[in-house]
């Protein structure tokens, strides 16, 4: 068996213990408040675990006959050459947090409780931008790398493209994703509002250690500064290490060219990394044998601790995950089964394991984790959960293959502090790099409310 | 040169086995001379690396202040104007709390990185509208006003470097393994 028992359980291990249980003549809740074995998710289980609910039987309401819709009744709408979500999913958009274009930075917030899976749909993955979004000709753009090189190069899109490219999922986070957390209150939001800075995506691009070997980097440069061509030349100080690690220059996000929001036509992508970091519209690295100190990296992203010491160079967004279903504004429709469901990531590496909580952290159970699981990716966890109508706190707890466990609120505003003055706004960033838990209170009505647990 | 750890670059390195690696073929960048890539190279550094020609004082920076950056930044640097548009001069004790607003004279580790901003980003709806002489001087007005320098103090690619902020001696590197 295996050594590691916080490593997922493998195909096989699911289905010898499935057979197992096969002549059992119900499954066991894991943990306490109605959270099923995640295993009743293979095969018939859930549909059993259902069957055997603790409140009696689960009974639908009797179905209607069944006439056909009028839809059915007409030719539809010609086939578009790009096509855009139904008009019933219009309510599915990312919260701005700047909508009249003031002077200032503009973010959209991915709506994580409106969605399922892994992958960010490009029009909504997070997007922020402090000084606009440049409208950039891709014949015209071009990326330079120099500095602490031998030899001073140029690129476009054109010969980037014709490098042999590298594909990989990847979370991008910004620094101050879930900052409202911080606030003393619970903020009521939904998970989107709260956690919107973090989005996830397949990425293609050229690894950037690639244009810097062609380049030939000084062995002495030991940073990066990456910049990039929006009306701020954003830029940020990438340590040289990290370049070498697992940094790409992105050219495709979900298989097409990445969105104008997103670095339109060429990004850095700093896996784990903080999101500021992973420079949009990058026109310009330079080697160098220090750190710039710019703007953001002096000012924006780095945090005051408790007692008013100050951290520089975090760089990781550390292991995480948060409940997007149910969650805030997704109001429960009567007692029987559910699957409470989510997001985890590690900016250190993969998920390893996930736990859910029905009873505000009393009982935890392991969720069942969805699909592949990528190194600082999302990864979506599942838990069956029979609901009896009482009230229930509902958490998640992230582990990654490095031994990282998502901390503990308690354990977390220990270290970290909490916002001395009152925090209005989720839209605020009181500090960065907030990685507890999330607690969603469910009442007797269904309704959710977010809590600290 | 650096060990290549990425699985990334080994299969690169393999794709190509047959013939040499793209790095070392030329590849597919186009050489480019430092010269040519003088007008993007801004990123100052904190040693006072590629600061320009040229110089100012807080007098001459009040001037174009008044003109150019009151409007958002308030009457000589004092914000109020919108919450977005950070007041420069003043700031409490970190020691106030996690929330505590950064400021330059209470967060900022060295001075170039105003300079670096200035002349980055500013002012916002004209970026890159100001002269070299001109953000040497709305620096060292930023500067005085902070009473970080003397009011007649000179600002310049050799001064600037040696303004010692007052926070710069606060910060802590929790992971030097990253680097």
């Amino acid at each position: 068996m295996r050594k590691v028992h916080m490593a997922p359980l493998t195909r096989e291990e699911i289905m010898g213990n499935w057979k197992r249980r096969r002549g059992a003549s119900s499954l066991d809740d894991v943990a306490g408040n109605g959270l099923i074995n995640r295993r009743a998710l293979l095969g018939q289980g859930f549909a059993i675990a259902g069957a055997v609910g603790a409140a009696g039987t689960v009974t639908s309401a009797a179905a209607e006959p069944l006439v056909d819709a009028p839809w059915g009744l007409e030719v539809g709408a010609i086939t578009p050459p790009v096509q855009t979500p139904s008009p019933f999913e219009k309510n599915v958009v990312r919260a701005l947090s700047n909508p009249n274009a003031d002077f200032r930075t503009s973010h959209a917030r991915t709506p994580h409780q409106l969605l399922g899976g892994t992958v960010t749909p490009n029009g909504l993955h997070f997007s922020i931008n402090h000084a606009g979004i440049p409208n950039i000709d891709p014949a015209q753009h071009k990326l330079v790398i120099h500095g602490m090189v031998r030899r001073p190069l140029e690129f476009t899109l054109e010969s980037l493209s014709r490098y042999p490219l590298v594909t990989r999922m990847a979370f991008v986070e910004c620094a101050g994703n879930s900052a409202g957390m911080f606030a003393k209150e619970p903020l009521q939001a939904p998970a989107g509002l709260l956690h919107g800075l973090v989005s996830n995506a397949e990425w293609t691009g050229v690894p950037l250690s690639t244009l810097l070997d062609e380049a030939g980097v000084d062995p002495k440069a030991k940073w990066l500064v990456a910049e990039g061509t929006d009306a701020h030349f954003l830029d940020r100080s990438v340590p040289v290490k990290k370049a070498y690690d697992d940094a790409l220059v992105a050219i495709y996000q979900n298989g097409e060219h990445l969105m104008p929001g997103n670095g339109y036509p060429m990004r850095l992508l700093l896996p784990g990394f903080q999101g500021n970091m992973n420079v949009k519209f990058l026109r310009r690295i330079k080697a160098i044998d220090q750190p710039a100190y710019t703007y953001f990296e002096t000012k924006n992203y780095s945090q005051i601790l408790p007692g008013g010491k100050t951290w520089r160079f975090h760089f990781v967004m550390e292991v995480k995950s948060f409940i997007t279903h149910p969650s805030f504004g997704l109001s429960l429709n009567g007692p029987g089964l559910y699957a409470i469901s989510g997001v985890a990531y590690s900016g250190t590496g993969r998920i390893a394991k996930v736990l859910v909580s029905a009873d505000g952290g009393k009982s935890w159970g392991e969720a069942a984790l969805q699909g592949s699981i990528h190194e600082k990716s999302f990864t979506r966890f599942v838990m069956p959960w029979r609901w009896d109508g009482q009230p229930a706190i509902l958490q998640s707890r992230a582990y990654d293959d490095g031994g990282n466990v998502q901390p503990l609120r308690a354990d977390f505003v220990a270290m970290r502090g909490e916002a001395t003055n009152p925090v209005t706004t989720p839209l605020a960033f009181p500090n960065q790099h907030y990685n507890s838990i999330t607690s969603w209170a469910v009442d007797g009505k269904g309704e959710i409310k977010h809590v600290y647990a | 040169m650096y060990t290549h750890k990425s699985l990334a670059a080994v299969a690169l390195a393999l794709a190509f086995s047959a013939g040499p690696a793209f790095a070392q073929s030329g590849g597919l960048g186009k050489p480019i001379t430092e010269a040519d890539i003088k007008q993007w190279d801004i990123a100052i550094l904190p040693d006072g690396t590629n600061l320009p020609p040229g110089s100012g004082t807080s007098a001459q920076g009040a001037k174009i202040f008044a003109e150019k950056c009151s409007a958002c930044h308030g009457d000589a640097g004092k914000g109020g104007i919108s919450p977005a548009y950070p007041a420069l001069v003043g700031g409490a004790p970190l020691t106030n709390g996690i929330d505590t607003v950064k400021t330059i004279a209470n967060y900022y580790a060295y001075a170039t990185t105003i300079f670096d901003y200035i002349r980055r980003a500013m002012p916002y709806n004209m970026p890159r509208s100001l002269t070299d002489d001109e953000t040497y001087a709305l620096t060292a007005y930023i500067l005085s006003l902070n009473k970080l320098i003397g009011e007649n103090d000179v600002i310049d690619g050799k001064t600037l470097p040696q303004v010692k902020m007052p926070n710069r001696d606060n910060f802590i590197l929790p992971y030097p393994d990253r680097i």
